[in-house]
């Protein structure tokens, strides 16, 4: 005990002399990286976005809220803020579910479940744009599986992603099917840490399979299913590479979603003040949701 | 722990009351409960729904690799099914193509770089919180993790700005730097969690032999954080292969692009030559899934350990 404590104070006493050389050498490349590339950008965007500027000079115009006025009366954007909405909604509604099902199957061992999961998680590995082109091509109406589907049944070929009613539900089902893998790996995860005992005691009392899901699965999983939704969220406030293959936030922009919108509007046309204020108001709900979501939900965790 | 600790009691009363509600069915082991007494038709139910599922997932997947192999007559009349006649033209043409390999190469350059500077840069600032005590050590380590509430979009155009101002546009840096910089957040926070976890006497012992700070960090952390490199090398690299934004707003020259850009452009020349671009397709996501199922257990784990850790 005496000597681990001598040797404890001796650490401490060489680490004072020692510490400096580590904080000069080994903070500085992270600190500069972050602040250049993360920090200052971030204030840029607040401090560009009352102005109109294309990029060239100083920023000289000010506008004051000009920006965001426009933003709100561009009916592209608040299509795009509902698409990243019912995008979240499916995820919670239909994704989640899935993935917690197909979980539950697969954590057990039963054969063939570790091939199952490794096909399930397969897509999220690929890139989103890879997983844009594959769809745009089940989607197509001239080549695609939906033309040989529906040559199958006799009727005519349906053009999905032309159709701004339908391209956004298209949209949905390529996200779903390229991330409830994930979402299904982070159940299994926490499939696996609850205590098996729960099980067999569930099983003697004769509790049927859904009362030990219903009383015994979902409560210990609750920090997993808010994990998932965060996830989510996060991921529908950031998507924007699979849209480009798919429609390009097109038809009419009835698939935009938040980012593609400030590629469209803000990045493709050099309006960089506009863009920018898209980026802070991307910015608040990201921060809004990260704050509220940790205060209600993540509590306990 | 506690469930190895829990299992053994639970297993003895199983074993005691079960033959009284079920004499004719031996005591059988705790853990196998489940998958004994399936009855059939819930056999049935579990692998009809697995099947289903894996077919919706593969079957995009093996139409874009079969279509590669047809020809666009081939392929408008039957997308499913096998090839007529299998054009093998179709991939070897690709395959013998420079700008194949300069996509990926371009990919691969990008995304070790950003993996090489992610884990040093990363680590060193991960060790110092985790092991060195200094005035606004609290505050430095919050500042990072700023950078894990908001994506790269929010500030993509005063970025756009900096990196053109730097002169970095169209370089392979002017990716790579801010690719590193947004993943900064969560990669200290993996590391400093991992490093925080190793034992205090190696520290004490280290230091009692006269290793400095910088030693202990090359000589003991280091050789000790291999699951954790792996882990956060592994994220950084899946990232940046398949990034798209940063790339499509900071390259604008065709001989830099990464595959996800360079497979845009292709699909732009040949709009409706779909075997070609489903052939292209499936030579670029090859070598991810190739090396997906070589390396599964870490990828699968790197990529949810990453994403739960945070």
């Amino acid at each position: 005990m005496s000597s681990t404590m001598t040797a404890a104070s001796t650490g401490r006493r060489m680490g004072i002399q020692g510490k400096w050389p580590v904080l000069i050498l080994f903070l500085p490349p992270a600190l500069l990286l972050f602040t250049l590339f993360v920090i200052l950008p971030m204030g840029e965007a607040a401090w560009y976005s009352f102005y109109d500027w294309n990029g060239y000079g100083l920023p000289e115009k000010f506008i004051g809220f000009k920006n965001f006025e426009t933003l709100w009366r561009t009916s592209a954007f608040t299509t795009a803020l509902g698409n990243n909405f019912l995008i979240i909604l499916v995820s919670i509604l239909i994704q989640l579910p899935l993935a917690l099902w197909l979980a539950t199957m697969v954590s057990n061992r039963i054969p063939g479940a570790v091939v199952f999961r490794l096909i399930f998680f397969m897509p999220y590995v690929l890139a989103d744009v890879a997983a844009g082109l594959i769809w745009r091509f089940v989607y197509d109406g001239d080549y695609g599986l939906f033309a040989a589907i529906a040559s199958m049944f006799n009727v005519a070929s349906p053009y999905v992603l032309a159709d701004r009613h339908l391209a956004i539900y298209a949209v949905l089902a390529v996200i779903v099917w390229k991330y409830f893998g994930f979402h299904m790996m982070l159940f299994i995860a926490g499939l696996q840490n609850i205590d098996k005992s729960y099980y067999e005691a569930a099983e003697i009392d004769g509790a049927s399979r859904w009362q030990r899901f219903r009383n015994i699965t979902l409560p210990l999983l609750a920090p997993t299913i808010r994990l998932s939704v965060f996830f989510s969220v996060v991921g529908s406030l950031q998507l924007f590479d699979m849209i480009m293959p798919l429609t390009g936030g097109g038809p009419s922009n009835s698939t935009q979603t938040m980012v593609t919108f400030l590629y469209s509007y803000g990045i493709t046309r050099m309006k960089v003040g506009f863009g920018s204020a898209i980026g802070v108001v991307l910015f608040i709900i990201c921060v809004t949701l990260a704050f509220g979501y940790r205060r209600i939900f993540m509590r306990h965790d | 722990m506690t469930d190895r600790t829990l299992a053994p009691p639970s297993t003895s009363t199983s074993t005691t009351r079960a033959p009284r509600t079920a004499p004719a069915v031996p005591a059988r082991r705790a853990s196998a409960f489940s998958e004994h007494r399936m009855s059939f038709l819930t056999w049935l139910y579990l692998y009809a729904s697995l099947f289903l599922v894996a077919a919706v997932v593969l079957l995009p997947l093996i139409t874009t690799a079969l279509g590669g192999f047809k020809t666009l007559g081939d392929l408008r009349v039957h997308p499913f099914g096998l090839p007529g006649e299998w054009q093998w033209a179709n991939y070897t043409d690709i395959l013998l193509s420079a700008r194949y390999w300069q996509m990926l190469g371009n990919s691969f350059l990008i995304a070790t770089l950003t993996v090489a500077l992610t884990l040093a840069v990363a680590a060193m600032a991960a060790f110092t919180f985790a092991h060195v005590t200094f005035f606004g050590s609290a505050f430095l380590l919050n500042y990072f993790l700023i950078g894990l509430m908001f994506p790269v979009a929010t500030a993509i155009l005063p970025l756009f700005i900096r990196i053109r101002d730097l002169g970095l546009l169209d370089t392979y840096w002017g990716v790579v730097l801010p690719q590193v910089a947004f993943g900064l957040g969560m990669s200290i926070l993996l590391f400093r969690r991992f490093f925080q976890n190793v034992p205090k006497e190696l520290f004490d012992a280290a230091f009692v032999d006269g290793c400095g700070y910088l030693g202990y960090f090359w000589h003991i952390t280091l050789p000790l954080s291999r699951p954790i490199l792996a882990t956060v090398g592994i994220v950084a690299f899946v990232g940046s292969w398949n990034s798209y934004l940063l790339p499509l707003i900071l390259l604008n020259s065709d001989a830099k692009y990464p595959w996800p850009l360079g497979i845009m452009v292709y699909q732009g020349e040949y709009a409706s030559s779909w075997q070609l671009i489903l052939a292209f397709i499936t030579l670029t996501i090859l070598p991810t899934i190739i090396v997906f199922f070589a390396a599964q257990k870490h990828i699968v784990a790197g990529l949810t350990a990453g994403a739960v850790k945070g």
